[in-house]
């Protein structure tokens, strides 16, 4: 029987010619990732399998990245204490404040992961990087230990979602409306125990970015992972970042979906979604007037250069809403140097923006602009649980950067068409 | 395995930030985590949970975050199984994974009520309703889970057979 491309990779990783949906599997793993918040709970889990070293030194990743540069005492402990850990197990991918940035925007651009890759990570957006035909899911800390130790984990093979993209998508749509709109679709638990697999002619009309901003969001979805196929965008990706030796995987033209769906990009508008889930969406002209106290633009989503490029080609020449604090965070420091070459910031602070070192900070309602009782925010996160960036009752709103900068700029959530010319 | 005690019920969609919001998340420290269990959608969890008692939800329950902090935020209070509708899946393993019981019964959620006296039989895989005196039966875990779950999490599994 025909295999799905997350499949055939996970087949590959265990040892079987063949894998089907819902077996039960050992695999190997190419990289294990975590970060300051989870992989203290994996150091004390790993501890206990009683084992002197991790698998391979160099096939670990650890990033401090959400409660950094460390926000308050407790959190520089933990990140003492995973320091401690990576200089011991002389663990290679472990990135310092001012060498890190965002652990999904970073592994790809170091290079770490690459096509067909198995890759766990002790954070849930690890689903990232299936951008680039990687199979990579996210689990905890005690599979983030397990996998330090050994080098594998266990998987039950999902059974797949097709998401057939035709198209081109319009002026003021990116891949994250591309997903919300896909969230907004099938529901927070449409892809539940599934993978996402991405495919069709629309593919060449996405950037890498927008493929990174959708392949993240699968888990809003409940998705396993969303995978990509590999295409010559992909390929000067990995050649242009990564010296890995990669392996492209198609599924096969038998392999068996759960559910297809033709997605036009064409008919996609600006989307957003409303509290308190991802998939309460609504698109332009549905917004209503919803005024604002905070965008956010950055976030392992949508903080990588063209989402830079995006809030300043909306920001050039306006200002910022009086009554809108506006914090933009590249993902890492490379992105920050491209934007700061490319006389992005210039516009930023023109406009009244304030520009952040890298961290996950706010998205989670760890530190940099969190929220009071009743504020909104709208921001190019992920999620917009209750609580999610702040005080219980504040409120979050997903979009892509478009939206978020134009909703700087007017006070309330709006479209870029919305804006008058300057 | 028996566990035994009151339905504690939540709806759809219970994702980790409201199980351990990510404010709390600067220790890893069960007896921490547990003062702030489900905090953000119910202020008083922390005071009628009794050691025993069972958590009751719909559909997705856990979805989000993959911090494992919810699940030990949940053990460590003391209860001793959740049972939904379905579950989001890195919860799921994150459960299984540290030894907290769970399982999925599309049916309990409608036919209990808030404070219910339930008793769950691990081994037959049997859910019952003491006050309403009704019996559900679930899908028993694949032999390899089962193997995981009576080693006390994959890190006893992983001890055992390496």
């Amino acid at each position: 029987m025909g295999m799905t491309m997350t499949q055939k990779i996970l087949a590959s990783h265990a040892g079987l010619e063949e894998v089907v949906a819902g077996q039960l599997i050992m695999a190997d793993v190419d990289m294990v990732l975590g970060n300051d918040i989870t992989t203290p709970v994996a150091i004390k889990e790993f501890r206990k399998l009683g084992v002197g070293n991790v698998f391979d030194k160099s096939k670990v990743s650890i990033v401090p990245d959400h409660f950094c540069p460390n926000k308050d005492i407790k959190s520089a402990e933990q990140v003492k204490f995973i320091r401690e850990f990576a200089r011991e197990m002389e663990i290679e991918n472990f990135f310092e404040v001012g060498q890190m940035g965002i652990e999904h925007a970073l592994l790809p651009e170091k290079g770490l992961v690459t096509a067909g890759n198995v890759v766990i990570g002790a954070d849930s957006h690890t689903c990232t990087y299936g951008a680039l035909g990687a199979f990579s899911t996210g689990v905890g800390s005690t599979d983030m230990a397990c996998g330090m130790a050994t080098g594998k984990a266990w998987f039950k093979v999902p059974e797949a979602m097709k998401f057939e993209l035709v198209g081109k998508p319009g002026r003021w749509v990116s891949g994250k409306d591309v997903i919300l709109h896909i969230i907004g679709m099938i529901g927070v638990d449409g892809a539940l125990y599934k993978s996402m697999e991405f495919t069709g002619e629309g593919l060449a009309n996405l950037s890498m970015d927008d493929r990174f901003a959708m392949a993240n969001m699968a888990i809003e979805a409940g998705g396993k992972n969303g995978i990509f196929d590999v295409d010559e965008k992909t390929l000067a990706y990995i050649n242009e970042h990564s010296t890995k030796e990669f392996k492209v995987f198609k599924a096969d033209p038998d392999a068996q979906y759960a559910k297809t769906y033709i997605i036009e990009l064409d008919k996609i508008k600006p989307t957003v979604s409303f509290p308190h889930l991802p998939d309460n969406t609504r698109a332009e002209g549905e917004f209503g007037d919803v005024t604002i106290d905070q965008v956010v633009i950055g976030s392992c989503t949508n903080g990588r250069i063209e989402d830079m490029r995006m809030a300043a080609e909306i920001l050039k020449g306006r200002k910022v809403h009086s009554n809108v604090r506006c914090i933009i965070f590249p993902a890492t420091q490379k992105i920050w140097k491209q934007a700061m070459n490319e006389g992005l910031f210039d516009i930023f602070i023109e406009a009244g923006a304030a520009i952040s070192t890298p961290t996950c900070g706010p998205c989670l309602g760890g530190h940099m602009g969190i929220l009071a009782k009743g504020e909104r925010a709208v921001a190019t996160t992920n999620r917009n649980f209750v609580g999610r960036m702040g005080h219980p009752e504040s409120e979050v709103y997903l979009s892509g950067p478009y939206v978020a900068a134009a909703s700087a700029v007017t006070g309330k959530i709006s479209s870029p068409a919305e804006l008058q010319e300057v | 395995m028996i566990a035994k005690g009151k339905a504690i019920k939540y709806g759809d969609n219970v994702d980790t930030d409201v199980i351990i919001p990510a404010r709390y998340l600067n220790s890893s420290d069960p007896s921490e985590l547990a003062a702030h269990c489900m905090e953000d959608i119910d202020a008083d969890f922390v005071n009628k949970v009794e050691k025993g008692d069972i958590i009751v939800a719909a559909k997705n329950f856990g979805c989000g975050s993959s911090r494992e902090h919810a699940p030990i935020a949940i053990k460590a209070s003391g209860v001793s199984c959740v049972i939904a509708k379905t579950f989001a899946r890195i919860f799921y393993r994150n459960a299984i994974n540290i030894g907290l019981p769970i399982l999925e019964c599309p049916e309990l959620f409608e036919e209990t009520e808030e404070g219910d006296r339930l008793e769950v039989d691990f081994d037959t895989g049997t859910i019952n309703n003491i006050t309403r005196k009704k019996v559900f039966k679930t899908q028993p875990f694949p032999p390899f889970m089962q193997e995981i779950i009576a080693n006390d999490g994959l890190v006893g599994y992983i001890k055992k057979t390496t």
